[in-house]
């Protein structure tokens, strides 16, 4: 798989966006820039209880209103979609039952806003009120009203999962430590609010869709589920989009009912959501709790680890059970674990639907587990840094839990952070309130078995090339705004030993492109950079024939310059074009083909659940916070962030810093100042103001380190990096906030409330303390 | 949007005033509603689609346009308020096709990565180099405080407003 022999000049090269022009000059067209003068307004009426049983909604008086061309309600459709196939329990619009204060339960088509608004307010939904739950706990509570009524116990999934002699670890430990967290509900907040473009042609019953989505592919799938018609019928188009983090991993209720109006209008409609509706829509990560303990010897060494999580999944399945797994899982392949235990509850409860989000599942648990090895770092008198070289892997390595690690860069990007952030020298020698915390992650480079398992390859690429000398790469990989596009056209450019200036990337149009699974769990670098790196091969091995049959020569003798084939050994040479017109003779415009499996050895072991964590390679990262913390405000300033990401191969050494910036980043966002917040199932800050992502203001220098290890399996060695660095911040924050203050923060984020509130019940346990020794 | 308006409608729709204005250079004249929001006429009545709407008033700067020079949420103004006044937009930084230093700055340092919080963030920075040419990291901090980005961590977007500053 790798590129030995070829010209490496696009590959490891710092590259601009291919789309960024466009992007810079707002030439760009997202999904509500699209030409739509003709469209009809789409407009959605939510439900204001967070827990009721529809009785009946009459929609005579705004079907009657002149200019409403579609009215809708659960009634028009009665099919359940969900991104899982083993867990498909909502609908488009809601039937029988509302589960969440913001679920959609009728919408309308008008011909302008002002009329589609005035349909809804026509609309009148008899509703009876049910109990509703919008705390885990209650909800689990006995005699709690069921939401679902085949999960007993308001309980979507329970896992109990045990690797290894977890009781032999613990007697065998040094020092054993348990500690408890809680974390806020945090969301995307990408900044580009849902919407969806839907054109039905009634003529020929064919419908459209353009949609911000991160998986045009599921939402194909689930338009024809939904609508109940064949694939065929329907053309998803992704354009533009500006961003994702997860909250477009799934098909979406708006991006149904689009359909849905479309067809009853028998036209096109368009569906713009508002700010506020776009964060209730969430998916975002659960509030969660997680209690967990930890055993070590003297040395450092993890001898086991006992994990219970419990996270409020909000009101459908989405992508929960694959969370909830995913938090136990991920207690291994970062450092050497003979043992652990793991009790995993997602509860149902009348909040909105959580889903997948940067880290997914991976976050909270591993801020919980690096601040627990801190603090045993600590009691030990061991560096923190020197307690995790005690376990780390060795490459390649098999987890107790079946996964499979091929490339470990861990230990030096330990050592590229301590060294730059001057660690050994300044830690704990920074003065009254400034401190140094270190913490470390990883993340899979996509998930080895897809969510829907259809025995495809995880990843195809097409290549076309015609008299015109470009090469086309067509792929359903979903640029968001990492670099996809980018880095495809780099990848086969590489290959063919072109310039990127020769490529043109096409994505995303399901008349066009092969299928793509989509942008999430960082599968796309790894998987569609392999399936490009095969076309890019395939393509080559014709250019080479076709030279060879030009220059009357064997194949084995052509070497590939890119824009010049040479007879290896002599000057005979010809130009590109007359390659690409020598092998365009007789077959006329060439297309080829390259596909990615992950290899069977990568599948995880054969347990229930095991699929979710398993992957062909794992990122890894540290990184060392530097903090001020003011104890009057309760204020926490970062002040600076060095950060070290091992991402196998820098494709495009530009696109990891910036991935790895922004992952940082929002872990920051996570540990200071995000969360949801509900009065009775009502969102508090469902814009951003109230929900608070950092400004430019407070945002802190974050110096990236790329770490390459290498692996086997990636293209050019490459895995992922848009996530694996989000983890590490939360604990490299709270472990810095210790060093500052002797503070354990254990309830993020840490909020200047919450780290007063802290503070003051530290001196207040300061004192009660020296009142007893005095 | 299809604004087309029914009659039913129209009764609730406000006054319409003749509104002349210099549009990225180019004077117009269009009749625009009294409560007509500067991103809906740039957006639906101007075609000019690269002011992007991020929220739902006031909470995000993706919609940052210039009037008169000074940065302006186009969500907050009225068109008819921009009455005898000259609208920059993101599409009129390119000269003769070619990038301007701060679009080429954020299109090479990655100061750009979904693109949305683009226009509004490089029609903000470009008040300040317009106003200032050689700020300091401060001066950058304060006049993109009101943009959020939430992809870059803002660390590539500093980098380059600084390359497109007179002092690199």
């Amino acid at each position: 798989m790798s590129g030995a022999g070829t010209i490496r000049r696009c590959a490891g090269t710092s590259t601009p966006l291919i789309d960024g022009v466009e992007k810079v000059t707002g030439r760009a067209r997202f999904t509500a820039d699209l030409p739509s003068r003709e469209a009809l307004v789409g407009r959605i009426l939510r439900s204001p209880l967070a827990h009721g049983a529809i009785r009946g909604i009459d929609t005579a008086r705004a079907r009657a209103l002149p200019g409403v061309r579609a009215v809708i309600t659960g009634a028009d459709c009665d099919v359940p979609y969900g991104v899982l196939p083993i867990a498909q329990n909502e609908y488009p619009l809601a039937r029988e039952r509302m589960r969440y204060v913001g679920e959609p339960i009728a919408a309308v088509a008008a011909v302008d806003e002002a009329t589609a608004q005035a349909a809804l307010d026509l609309i009148a939904a008899h509703i009876e009120p049910l109990p509703a739950y919008f705390a885990a706990k209650d909800a689990l509570a006995d005699g709690s009203t069921l939401l679902h009524d085949n999960k007993p116990g308001n309980v979507e999934r329970e896992v109990r999962q045990e690797f290894g002699d977890v009781e032999a670890g613990f007697k065998a430990a040094d020092l054993v430590r348990e500690a408890k967290f809680h974390y806020a509900e945090v969301t995307h907040a990408q900044m580009e609010p849902d919407c969806s473009l839907a054109e039905y042609d009634a003529e020929r019953d064919r419908l459209t869709l353009h949609s911000t989505t991160q998986v045009p592919y599921y939402v194909h799938l689930m338009l024809a589920q939904c609508l109940k018609t064949e694939a065929s019928r329907i053309r998803v188009v992704k354009p533009f989009v500006g961003g994702g983090f997860g909250h477009r991993t799934e098909t979406l209720n708006f991006e149904l009912i689009a359909g849905l109006l479309a067809r009853a209008a028998r036209g096109a409609v368009k569906l713009e959501l508002s700010r506020e509706e776009t964060m209730l829509t969430h998916r975002g990560r659960p509030e969660t709790d997680v209690r967990i303990r930890a055993g070590v010897k003297k040395t450092g060494e993890l001898t086991a680890v006992d994990c219970e999580v419990i996270q409020r999944g909000g009101a459908y399945a989405g992508y929960g059970l694959v969370t909830i797994l995913y938090s136990g899982a991920l207690l291994h392949a970062i450092y050497r674990l003979p043992a652990s235990r793991y009790h995993g509850l997602r509860v149902y409860a009348n909040t909105p639907p959580c889903g997948a989000m940067r880290g997914h599942g991976s976050v909270d648990v591993r801020h919980a587990f690096e601040s627990l090895l801190d603090e045993m770092a600590e009691a030990l008198g061991l560096d923190p840094i020197e307690l995790r070289r005690a376990n780390l892997l060795e490459a390649p390595h098999r987890t107790p839990n079946d996964l499979q690690v091929n490339s470990y860069g861990l230990g030096e990007c330990l050592r590229r952070v301590e060294q730059a952030s001057g660690w050994r020298e300044r830690r704990g020698k920074l003065g009254p309130g400034r401190g140094l915390g270190l913490a470390c992650s990883h993340y899979p480079s996509g998930a080895a078995k897809p969510v829907h398992w259809t025995g495809e390859p995880h990843a195809v690429v097409n290549l076309r090339l015609d008299f015109d000398g470009a090469v086309v790469a067509l792929t359903g990989a979903a640029d968001i705004g990492q670099g996809s596009s980018t880095l495809i056209a780099q990848v086969v450019a590489e290959v063919l030993g072109l310039g990127v200036d020769r490529l043109r990337v096409i994505a995303n149009d399901s008349a066009v492109t092969p299928k793509d699974n989509g942008s999430y769990s960082s599968r796309v670098s790894f998987m569609v950079g392999n399936a490009a790196i095969a076309a890019a091969q395939n393509l080559k091995k014709i250019l080479v024939e076709a030279a060879a049959r030009r220059l009357e020569v064997s194949p084995a003798d052509i070497e590939c310059l890119g824009e010049t084939y040479r007879v290896a050994g002599t000057d005979r040479t010809l130009a590109y074009a007359a390659v690409v017109a020598a092998a365009l003779e007789d077959s006329g415009t060439i297309g080829t083909k390259g596909t990615y499996s992950t290899p069977p050895e990568t599948h995880g072991g054969k347990f229930r659940g095991a699929a979710v964590g398993s992957s062909a390679a794992f990122s890894y990262g540290a990184q060392v916070a530097e903090v001020s913390v003011d104890e009057e405000t309760g204020t926490i300033r970062v002040e600076k962030v060095w950060v070290a990401h091992d991402c196998g191969f820098a494709i495009n050494p530009l696109a990891v810093e910036g991935q790895v910036q922004g992952s940082v980043w929002m872990g920051m966002g996570q540990a200071l100042c995000e969360e949801t917040q509900y009065h009775e199932g009502r969102a508090l800050r469902a814009n951003m103001l109230d929900y608070r992502v950092p400004t430019i203001v407070e945002s802190p220098p974050i110096e990236v380190h790329i770490v390459e290890s290498r692996d086997p399996g990636g293209p050019f060695g490459a895995k992922e990096a848009g996530e694996g660095s989000l983890a590490g911040f939360l604990a490299a924050l709270t472990n810095a906030v210790h060093d500052a203050t002797g503070l354990r923060l254990t309830e993020l984020p840490a909020s200047p409330d919450r780290v007063l509130e802290a503070l003051q019940a530290k001196r207040r346990s300061e004192r009660v303390k020296q009142a007893r020794t005095g | 949007m299809g604004r087309q308006l029914l009659p039913a409608v129209e009764s609730n729709e406000h006054m319409k005033h003749l509104v002349s204005f210099i549009i990225n250079g180019r004077q117009r004249e269009d009749a625009v509603a009294d409560n007509l929001l500067l991103l809906d006429y740039l957006r639906e009545v101007a075609g000019l689609t690269g002011t992007k709407r991020g929220c739902d008033g006031g909470e995000c700067g993706a919609c940052t346009v210039l009037v008169d020079g000074e940065p302006r949420l186009a969500c907050l103004s009225l068109a008819a308020g921009c009455q005898g006044r000259s609208v920059e937009t993101i599409e009129a930084l390119a000269t003769s096709g070619r990038l301007s230093r701060l679009q080429r700055a954020f299109h090479e340092k990655l100061g750009t990565q979904c693109g949305y919080c683009t226009p509004g963030m490089i029609m903000a920075a470009e008040a300040l180099l317009r106003r200032n040419a050689s700020p300091t990291e401060a001066d950058i901090r304060e006049a993109l405080s009101g943009n959020i980005c939430r992809c870059t961590g803002y660390v590539k977007i500093i980098e380059s407003v600084r390359a497109a500053s007179r002092n690199e």
